[in-house]
């Protein structure tokens, strides 16, 4: 049986754990091409028009892989911690996408129900349940499966740690590499602070990585920070955040402004974005307090080129006069 | 120590009475208007749902009216009404304003912390003399809501337009006045008698219609530009999935709608499998529900860019689908006109009425009276 992969959303954050979990099982599995106009264009004509652009997208990739699959993996993804959710519309998509299914034709989905809110070790059963009732595996073949994929997204994570981004490390996304490098010069430190669904998504996002790196900056992601360092260094609100990958952002930017590992910070949001409409005010009164420059970014699927470019290029010479009027950043705090 | 919450529709009725018994100053915010929302929208985060907004707004004219502490409710999400506080919290300090703030977290997140937040707003306070005070407020709160919920159904056969709304206001006094547990079973009795006095037609052919949807939007007249007041006024008979008294019992059986919880999940199921947050499986369960009960439509309430409605939205065509019944959405903010909202909903009830004709086709018109209401609109 082949098994399509959505290139799209969660991917970027778990696609080793899952390709790897899916052909241990003997699956073949299949990722959908990465995000284009068609595929954009057709997700949107889809989707319910108040949707955030990622999961419009999402709706576009699930069509992309229509002919070509015999089943469409979308996990529920409720919770990846204790006390904590993912986003609402991570716990919704199987049902969104299953009340268009019928529409479209789109091939049965699988949906396993990755909870673990309540318990982290409920995890593992939830996965071997889901293998045994799927596909008939018997427990100590999943138990496998389950191992060979945690080892996959180990490898992943450290990938990640040794500096490296997402997209050097998943499949095909070396397109959206910069062409040429600007060389020499003092290159600035840039944090790209958002979701990996919107920032590693050239299309999404217009190749803002690649743009950056074209003008000489060098990038910082929350990706290359350990996930519970960034965990801890999100505890400083009254109240916890209940979302991870938010509360991820938030001890990014902890970090960065903390250590001044970033001249400046560009937060990268999807229009009517829920978590970050709110953590948004957060971000911009950190960047405040530690006088950090920091732009948001605002996309959706009506974004234009031009306006980022410009928008970008400015943000940059902006930290380059900083720099050059105050010898270095670390001096103006 | 001057307290203030945010409006929600009725809600500061209820906490009048419950500070009163707590024997803390309350302050109610100046009523909600254009301009609140105007305050509020200005601070808030650009794509903030509007709840959010008039919220601060709120916040913002009472504290300028004298208040000096806030509280606001919380929860543990995924949808953002439980982080509110925090962030409304930091906006408002950016602002320069000087405050205490309280947030109140449900009661099933730690009986403990929930019993402590009243012990720091009333010292001395003990969790028995607590449970008494929560318990006859709320059942104070209990006739408000049964107040409304039958007024939802009187105004669509009143027979002189406003009757209803008029003695609503005069039962809402009646009952605001009352303060021991034996003067609230009394004035709750009486403030339904007078009520049920609403002259009615008893025999005006009404359409029915259910609405469902986010809280805040269902229980805030501002925000939906009174809506069912303007539907009643119509001649439609309504009923409404949520309801305040139902949405702060910790069981969530839902008395006042009369489906519990459970229930809706369970009819919500076969097309939303799971707790969105929010009202989001309510809403869709809700629909299910208005549908087998042989309601005419469903109108769907929520704030621009609300994540579990829209995951409702986004299934709500498959239901309408399979269970044959029209569904209306509408998303508020801060741009939203009433005129806008106004010609969607008649269009919507035109629809309505045309599909019940067909159904009832031999029956001589059965719609004259709602129809005759209609037209005396335009």
């Amino acid at each position: 049986m082949r098994v399509g992969i959505p290139r799209s959303l969660l991917y970027y954050k778990y696609l080793p754990f899952w390709k790897t979990f899916l052909a241990s099982v003997g699956l073949e599995v299949e990722t959908s091409p990465m995000t284009n106009r068609k595929i954009l264009a057709d997700g949107v004509k889809v989707a319910e028009n108040e949707l955030c652009v990622p999961v419009k997208a999402f709706y576009g990739h699930c069509l992309a892989l229509r002919d070509r699959v015999d089943a469409l993996f979308v996990p529920r993804v409720v919770s990846m911690e204790e006390r904590a959710y993912t986003c609402p519309k991570f716990l919704g998509l199987p049902d969104m996408i299953a009340a268009v299914a019928e529409r479209l034709g789109l091939p049965p989905l699988l949906t396993p129900h990755l909870n673990q809110r309540e318990k982290p070790s409920e995890f593992k059963w939830q996965l071997i349940n889901f293998a045994r009732d799927e596909f008939g595996i018997d427990r100590l073949d999943a138990v496998a499966a389950l191992e060979s994929a945690k080892l996959a997204q180990r490898q992943f994570q450290d990938g990640l740690a040794g500096g490296r981004t997402p997209l050097d490390l998943l499949p095909q996304s070396r397109l959206n590499r910069p062409r040429r490098r600007k060389a020499a010069g003092p290159s600035k430190r840039i944090g790209l602070l958002g979701h990996p669904y919107n920032i590693y998504d050239g299309y999404i996002t217009q190749n803002l990585i690649a743009r950056l790196e074209e003008i000489g900056a060098e990038l910082v992601v929350p990706e290359m920070t350990d996930h519970h360092a960034l965990m801890n260094a999100a505890t400083d609100v009254p109240k916890q955040l209940y979302w991870t990958y938010e509360k991820e952002i938030m001890g990014a930017i902890n970090l960065w402004t903390e250590k001044r590992q970033v001249d400046g910070v560009i937060y990268v949001l999807a229009f009517a974005c829920g978590p970050d409409s709110l953590i948004q005010v957060l971000i911009e009164h950190r960047a405040r307090t530690y006088n950090v420059p920091l732009m948001s970014l605002t996309i959706d699927e009506h974004s234009g080129e031009a306006g980022l470019v410009t928008r970008i290029e400015a943000f940059t010479d902006m930290l380059m006069r900083k720099r050059r009027e105050h010898g270095n950043v670390e001096a103006v705090a | 120590m001057k307290i203030s919450a945010p409006h929600m529709g009725h809600l500061h009725l209820m906490l009048a009475d419950l500070f009163q018994r707590m024997g803390v100053e309350y302050v109610k915010p100046p009523p909600t208007t254009t301009k609140t929302l105007q305050i509020g929208a200005k601070v808030s985060p650009e794509f903030a749902c509007l709840p959010l907004k008039i919220n601060l707004g709120n916040f913002i004219e009472a504290l300028e009216a004298g208040a000096d502490s806030l509280v606001m409710a919380g929860g543990h999400g995924p949808c953002r009404f439980g982080y509110y506080g925090i962030v409304e919290d930091r906006i408002l300090r950016d602002l320069g304003y000087e405050f205490d703030f309280y947030m109140l977290e449900p009661f099933n997140d730690g009986a403990w912390k929930f019993y402590k937040l009243f012990e720091s707003l009333s010292p001395g306070l003990s969790i028995r003399s607590l449970w008494k005070i929560l318990k006859v407020s709320f059942s104070k709160g209990r006739a408000f809501d049964r107040l409304y919920k039958r007024a939802l159904q009187i105004r669509a056969c009143e027979i002189n337009r406003g009757d209803t709304s008029r003695a609503l206001k005069k039962a809402e006094a009646v009952l605001t006045a009352a303060y021991s547990p034996n003067e609230i079973e009394e004035a709750a009795a009486e403030s339904m008698a007078i009520l049920e006095a609403v002259e009615r037609d008893p025999d005006r052919q009404v359409l029915k219609v259910g609405i469902v949807g986010e809280f805040y939007l269902l229980l805030e007249p501002f925000s939906n530009f009174g809506l069912e007041e303007f539907l009643g006024h119509m001649g439609v008979y309504l009923e409404r999935s949520v309801w305040v008294t139902d949405w702060i019992a910790p069981n969530r059986n839902n008395i006042i709608y009369g489906y519990p919880k459970k229930l809706v999940k369970q009819k919500a199921a076969p097309y939303l499998n799971h707790n969105v947050g929010g009202e989001g499986q309510e809403t869709v369960g809700s629909v299910v529900l208005f549908a087998e009960r042989g309601f005419d439509g469903v109108i769907q309430l929520l704030p621009f860019g609300c994540m579990p409605e829209n995951i409702a939205t986004s299934i709500l065509p498959k239901v309408q689908q399979y269970h044959d019944i029209p569904v209306l959405t509408l998303a508020f903010d801060e741009q939203s006109g009433r005129a806008g909202v106004i010609t969607r909903v008649e269009a919507f009830l035109d629809l309505l009425s045309a599909r019940r004709m067909k159904r009832n086709a031999g029956v001589a018109a059965p719609l004259e009276p709602a129809a005759a209401a209609m037209s005396e609109r335009m």
